[in-house]
C-alpha cells in the first residue's frame, strides 16, 4: 500500500512535468509543423537559467524570471533562426533545432561545466510537509504538483478565454487555416515558439532541483518528450496530457518493482541465473516509454488520441 | 453475360456528421465512356475517391469487373486494373517526362520492388515508355524534368502516367481544367486515343467535353445520383435542367 | 557521381560520353585514388584516418538511401551500423575458435558481409513497426527504438559485452588477396575495397525499379500509390538496404578496430552519421562521400586542437542548414556552375564571401577558446601566435568584436550587392 501511494504521487509529478514539456512542443508542433528537437534543452536552460539566478537573488526571482529568460531565447531562436528556414520544410526545420540542440549542450558545458551544478530545493520548502506510513514526503514534491497543475489551469485559460487561444485551438484541429491568418503569422509563430519553449523551461527550474542538472540532462529527457508526443498523437494536446500521466506513472511504478523476470516467469522454467531471469522491473523502467511506443505504433500507428496523418 | 466494369452500390461516405455521398448507385459496362457531372461540392471528388481506394466507403460497396474493391488501399485497386488521374497536376516534379511515364509502366510489367535490375536496361519497359510517349505526343519532351513542361504539356503528362500501366478502368479528374480552347480540343482528342477500347469515367465541368465524349452521363448532386442517360436524355431531362444545368448552357453544345 | 535529377539537366537524352563521364568516371577515379594512395607512403596514423574515412564514407552513403533518396529523417541509423558490427565481431570470434567446420573455412576479409546481413535483419524486424509513417513521426520513432536497443546493449551483456564491449581478433582464418590483416597498411586495402565496392553498390541500387521508386514515394507517395506501388513497401524495403549497408559499414569498423561497444548503438553515432550526409550534400550522390571526408578529417584533428570541436560542428551544421541546405556538395556544383554561366565575377564574389566568413571565424573562434579555457579552471590561456588572449584582457575582446562586426558586415553587403545584381 505504503508503495502504491507515494508511487502514485510521484508518478502524477514526473507525469505532470512530462507534460509541461509535451505541451509546448505540442503547441510549437501543431501551429508550425516544427518538431522542436531542441525543446530539452529549453528545458535544460531553464534549469541552469534558475540556478545562476538562485544563487544571487534566491529561488522565488528564479521561477518568475528564469522562464521568460528562457522564452526569450526562444523567440529570439525562431526570429533569427527558424524563420530563415522555414522556405525549406519541415525536415530543415527539424534539422535545424537538432543543430540547435547540439550548441545549446555544448555552450551549456563550457559557461556551466561538465559536472552537475549545486541547484538546490528552496530551504522555505526543504521540509517534509507529511508523514505518511512512517515515510516522509518532502514539501517541494507537492510544490511541483501545486506549480504545473496552476500551469495547467493558466494553459486552458489561456486557449479557451483568449483570442489568440483561439486561434491555437483552431490551428489545433485544422492545421491547414493557418496559413489563412494573415500579415501576423511570423509575429503568432514567434509568440508561440517563445511561450512554448517557456514552458519547458518552467518546467527546468522545478525540475531541475528535483531531479538533476547536469549537461546530459536534455538528451536524458529529450527521447522521453518525444515518445509522449508520438504515443499521445502529434498535435493533440489531450493525447500529450494522457501519455505524459500514463508514462510517469508506468515509469514510476516499474522502479518500485525489485521483482525480477525469474520471480514472474519462474513458472516457465526461467532460471534465477540466467541473464534474462535476473533483469528486473526495476531496471527496465528507463526502457519502458519506448517500449510503450513500439507497442502504440503497431496497435495504432497514429497515437492515442491523433486523427492527423502526418 | 459479363460483369460491369465498375458496379457502385448503395454508396454511402460520411465524414463525421456531414454526409457527403448518399447512396449512389451506378453501373458502367465495358467499353463505355461515363461523364459524372455536377455542381461544385456535390461529391464528385469523393465519389473518386471512394472508388479509387482514396477512403473507404461508410456503407455499400465498389465493384470493379465483378470484384469487390471497397475496402482496398489504392495500389491494390490499380494493380486490379484501375487507374485516374488528379484534378491538380500530380506528377514527379524531380524526374524527367520520360522517368514519370517509366514509373507508371515498371509495375505492370512485372517490376515491382525489385532491386536486382537497372531500370536502364529494361528493354521493354524503355520500349513501352516511348510507344506511350509517343502516343500522347511528348516524346520530344521526353528528357525535360517534369517541373518545366508548360501546363498543358503536365496535364498530358498526367494522363500518360494514369494509362502507362495499361489498366482497363480510367478514371479522370477534370483533365482539361484551366485549358485554352484549342489546348481543350487537343486534350479531347488525346483523351479519345488514349482511352480507345477501355473504360473510361471522367468528372468534368465543361460541358463541350462532356457532351462530345461520353457515351452515357450521371447528374450528381448533393452526394445522389438524379439522373443517368444518354446524352440527349439528360439534355432533355427536366430535373436535371432544374437542379443543375442552365438552359443557356445546354442551348450553347445542342 | 553527382546527381542527374537535380540540376544540370539536358534537353537531349544524355550521349553515351554524358552518361560515361557522370557514371563510370567517378568510380573509377575514387578506386584510382584508393589504390594510390598508399604508393604514397602514408604514415600509420594517415592510415588510420583513411580508414575511418572508408567506413564512415559507407555509413554515410547508407544513411543517405534514407535522408536524400527516400526523404526518410532517421535518428537512429547506428542502430544497424552497431549490430552489424557486434554481428560480425561474434563471426570473428567463431572463426577464432573454430577448428575446422564452416566456421574455420571463412576468411575474416568477408566480414563485412555478416554486418551487411546483420543490419539488413535488424533492419527487417525494426522497420516493420517504423515505416508504417514517414515524415516527423518516422524520425521520432527512429529516435525511440534507438533508445531501445541502446538500453537493451547496456543490458544483455553475453551479446554486446556491457560498458565494455566486446573484442575480436582479424588475424584469423583463411587469407584473402594474401592479406594477414595484421598490419594497417593491410587493413587499408580490406577497407579501400569494400568501400569502393559499396560504393558502387549503393550508386546501382539508386538506378533499379526499387531505387526509382524511393525517389518517386520521396516526392509523391499519393501518386505512388496510383500506378501500383505501396510507399510502406517501398519505405520498408529501402529501410532494409540501408540498414544492410550501414552494418557492412559496421563490419569493415568491426575488422579495423577488433572492437564494438554498445555506445556504437546509441544516438551520438546516429546524430553523427546525419550530420556527416547533411554537411556533405543529401540531394547529391557525392555529398556523403565529402561529407565523411571533411568531418572525419575535422573529428579526428580537431578534436586533438580543441575541447570545443563539437561545438565548432554544431555551428557547421547550423550554418548549412541555414545558408546552404545543399551542403559542400552543392556549394561546389554552385561554384562549378556559376563559374561556367558567369566566369571570373562569379569566381570573385565568392572568394570574397570565403574571406568574409574567414573574417568572422576568428572572432567565433577566439570567443570559443578563451571561454573554454576559463571554464575548464586550470588557469590556461589562449595563446594563438604568441598573443596571451586572457579573458580580461581588452585586445580579446577586441579580437572578437572587430573581427565579427567586419566579417558579418561584409557577408551582409555581399548579399545585398548580390541582391540587386540579380533584380
Amino acid at each position: 500500500m505504503e508503495t502504491v501511494v507515494f508511487s502514485l504521487l510521484n508518478g502524477v509529478i514526473y507525469g505532470l512535468l512530462l507534460f509541461m514539456l509535451s505541451s509546448g512542443l505540442t503547441l510549437i508542433f501543431s501551429m508550425m509543423g516544427v518538431l522542436n528537437f531542441a525543446h530539452a534543452s529549453f528545458y535544460m536552460l531553464g534549469a541552469y537559467f534558475a540556478y545562476t539566478i538562485s544563487s544571487v537573488s534566491g529561488f522565488w526571482l528564479a521561477l518568475i524570471f528564469a522562464p521568460i529568460l528562457v522564452g526569450l531565447v526562444g523567440a529570439a531562436t525562431e526570429r533569427w533562426g527558424l524563420r530563415k528556414v522555414h522556405a525549406n520544410g519541415h525536415v530543415a526545420e527539424l534539422l535545424f533545432t537538432f543543430g540547435l540542440a547540439y550548441l545549446i549542450d555544448e555552450v551549456v558545458k563550457i559557461i556551466w561545466g561538465r559536472n552537475s551544478v549545486d541547484y538546490r530545493v528552496p530551504e522555505l520548502l526543504d521540509f517534509p510537509l507529511f508523514t505518511l506510513y512512517g515515510t516522509q514526503y518532502p514539501a517541494y514534491r507537492i510544490f511541483i504538483l501545486f506549480v504545473a497543475v496552476a500551469m495547467l489551469v493558466a494553459l486552458w485559460l489561456l486557449l479557451k478565454r483568449t483570442r489568440a487561444g483561439l486561434i491555437i485551438q483552431a490551428a489545433l484541429t485544422h492545421p491547414e487555416m493557418v496559413g489563412h491568418l494573415g500579415h501576423n503569422v511570423p509575429r503568432i509563430f514567434m509568440t508561440v515558439f517563445g511561450v512554448g519553449c517557456a514552458l519547458a523551461g518552467l518546467a527546468g527550474v522545478i525540475g531541475g532541483n528535483y531531479l538533476v542538472t547536469d549537461p546530459a540532462m536534455a538528451i536524458s529527457i529529450g527521447p522521453i518528450v518525444f515518445v509522449v508526443v508520438v504515443v499521445g498523437g502529434l498535435g493533440s494536446l489531450e493525447g500529450a496530457f494522457i501519455a505524459s500521466l500514463l508514462l510517469g506513472l508506468l515509469q514510476t511504478f516499474a522502479v518500485s518493482i525489485d521483482a525480477s523476470f525469474a520471480d514472474i516467469f519462474g513458472w516457465l522454467g526461467l532460471g534465477e541465473t540466467t541473464e534474462v531471469g535476473r533483469i528486473t522491473i526495476a531496471s527496465l523502467a528507463p526502457m519502458l516509454p519506448f517500449l510503450m511506443l513500439v507497442l502504440i505504433l503497431m496497435v495504432r500507428p497514429r497515437g492515442l488520441m491523433g486523427d492527423r496523418d502526418i | 453475360m459479363t460483369a460491369p466494369a465498375l458496379k457502385l452500390t448503395d454508396l454511402h461516405k460520411s465524414f463525421g456528421p456531414a454526409k457527403i455521398i448518399q447512396g449512389v448507385n451506378l453501373e458502367i459496362e465495358k467499353g463505355e465512356r461515363h461523364a459524372i457531372i455536377g455542381p461544385n461540392g456535390a461529391g464528385k471528388s469523393t465519389l473518386f475517391n471512394l472508388i479509387s481506394g482514396q477512403f473507404w466507403p461508410t456503407s455499400g460497396s465498389v465493384e470493379l469487373n465483378g470484384q469487390d474493391i471497397s475496402r482496398m488501399k489504392p495500389h491494390e485497386v490499380n494493380r486490379r486494373g484501375l487507374s485516374r488521374s488528379f484534378q491538380v497536376s500530380n506528377v514527379f516534379t524531380n524526374m524527367t517526362v520520360r522517368e514519370n511515364v517509366r514509373c507508371g509502366v515498371l509495375y505492370s510489367m512485372g517490376h515491382g520492388y525489385s532491386f536486382w535490375r537497372n531500370v536502364g536496361n529494361l528493354r521493354e519497359v524503355q520500349e513501352k515508355t516511348s510507344a506511350i510517349l509517343e502516343h500522347v505526343g511528348l516524346i520530344d519532351k521526353a528528357n525535360l524534368p517534369a517541373a518545366l513542361l508548360p501546363y498543358a504539356d503536365q496535364r498530358t503528362l498526367e494522363i500518360a502516367i494514369t494509362i502507362a500501366g495499361g489498366a482497363g478502368v480510367i478514371l479522370l479528374d477534370e483533365p482539361t481544367a484551366g485549358m485554352s480552347h484549342s489546348e481543350t480540343d487537343r486534350a479531347v482528342a488525346l483523351i479519345e486515343k488514349a482511352t480507345e477500347g477501355k473504360t473510361l469515367i471522367i468528372v468534368e465541368h465543361d460541358m463541350g467535353v462532356v457532351f462530345g465524349l461520353a457515351d452515357r452521363i450521371s447528374v450528381l448532386v448533393y452526394g445522389e445520383i438524379i439522373a443517368t442517360g444518354r446524352p440527349e436524355e439528360i439534355r432533355g431531362d427536366p430535373r436535371v435542367r432544374e437542379a443543375y444545368l442552365g438552359d443557356e448552357n445546354l442551348e450553347g453544345v445542342a | 557521381m553527382s546527381d542527374m535529377a537535380t540540376e544540370n539537366f539536358a534537353n537531349l537524352a544524355p550521349s553515351n560520353a554524358q552518361k560515361f563521364r557522370m557514371r563510370v568516371l567517378p568510380f573509377v577515379l575514387f578506386a584510382a585514388v584508393a589504390v594510390l594512395i598508399p604508393l604514397f607512403g602514408p604514415s600509420r596514423s594517415a592510415y588510420s584516418l583513411l580508414n575511418a574515412i572508408g567506413i564512415n564514407i559507407v555509413f554515410a552513403l547508407s544513411y543517405n538511401m534514407l535522408l536524400g533518396r527516400a526523404g526518410l529523417l532517421s535518428f537512429g541509423h547506428a542502430v544497424y551500423f552497431g549490430l552489424g558490427g557486434y554481428a560480425a565481431l561474434h563471426a570473428m570470434g567463431m572463426i577464432e575458435n573454430a577448428d575446422g567446420g564452416f566456421w574455420g573455412s571463412v576468411p575474416v576479409f568477408a566480414m563485412p558481409l555478416v554486418g551487411f546481413a546483420g543490419g539488413a535483419l535488424a533492419g527487417a524486424v525494426i522497420g516493420w513497426p517504423s515505416c508504417r509513417r514517414a515524415g516527423t513521426a518516422f524520425a521520432m520513432i527512429s529516435l525511440g527504438v534507438a533508445e531501445l536497443i541502446a538500453a537493451m546493449g547496456f543490458m544483455f551483456g553475453s551479446i554486446f559485452g556491457g560498458e565494455e564491449g566486446i573484442s575480436g581478433d582479424r588475424m584469423n582464418g583463411p587469407e584473402v588477396f594474401g592479406l594477414s590483416l595484421g598490419p594497417i597498411g593491410e587493413v587499408y586495402w580490406f577497407i579501400a575495397f569494400w568501400t569502393v565496392l559499396a560504393a558502387l553498390l549503393i550508386f546501382a541500387f539508386t538506378r533499379t525499379p526499387l531505387g526509382r521508386m524511393s525517389e518517386a514515394t520521396r516526392d509523391n507517395p499519393q501518386r505512388v500509390e496510383f500506378v501500383g506501388y505501396d510507399p510502406t513497401r517501398v519505405r520498408y524495403l529501402v529501410f532494409i538496404a540501408a540498414g544492410g549497408f550501414a552494418g557492412l559499414a559496421g563490419g569493415m569498423s568491426a575488422v579495423n578496430y577488433e572492437i564494438f561497444t554498445p555506445e556504437a548503438l546509441s544516438l551520438l553515432p546516429s546524430g553523427f552519421v546525419l550530420i556527416m550526409t547533411y554537411v556533405g550534400g543529401a540531394r547529391y550522390f557525392a555529398g556523403p562521400v565529402l561529407g565523411a571526408i571533411v568531418l572525419t578529417y575535422m573529428q579526428s584533428n580537431l578534436s586533438d586542437f580543441t575541447e570545443a570541436w563539437l561545438l565548432y560542428l554544431g555551428l557547421l551544421f547550423i550554418t548549412i542548414v541555414m545558408y546552404a541546405p545543399n551542403g559542400l556538395a552543392g556549394i561546389v556544383a554552385g561554384l562549378w556552375n556559376g563559374t561556367r554561366a558567369t566566369g571570373m565575377a562569379y569566381l570573385k564574389t565568392w572568394a570574397a564571401r570565403v574571406v568574409a566568413i574567414a573574417i568572422a571565424m576568428v572572432g567565433v573562434i577566439v570567443l570559443v577558446e578563451v571561454a573554454v579555457r576559463k571554464s575548464n579552471g586550470y588557469g590556461e590561456v589562449f595563446e594563438p601566435f604568441g598573443l596571451h588572449l586572457t579573458p580580461g584582457s581588452p585586445l580579446t575582446w577586441a579580437l572578437v568584436i572587430v573581427p565579427l562586426i567586419v566579417g558579418l558586415g561584409l557577408l551582409r553587403h555581399l548579399a545585398r550587392d548580390e541582391q540587386e545584381a540579380g533584380a
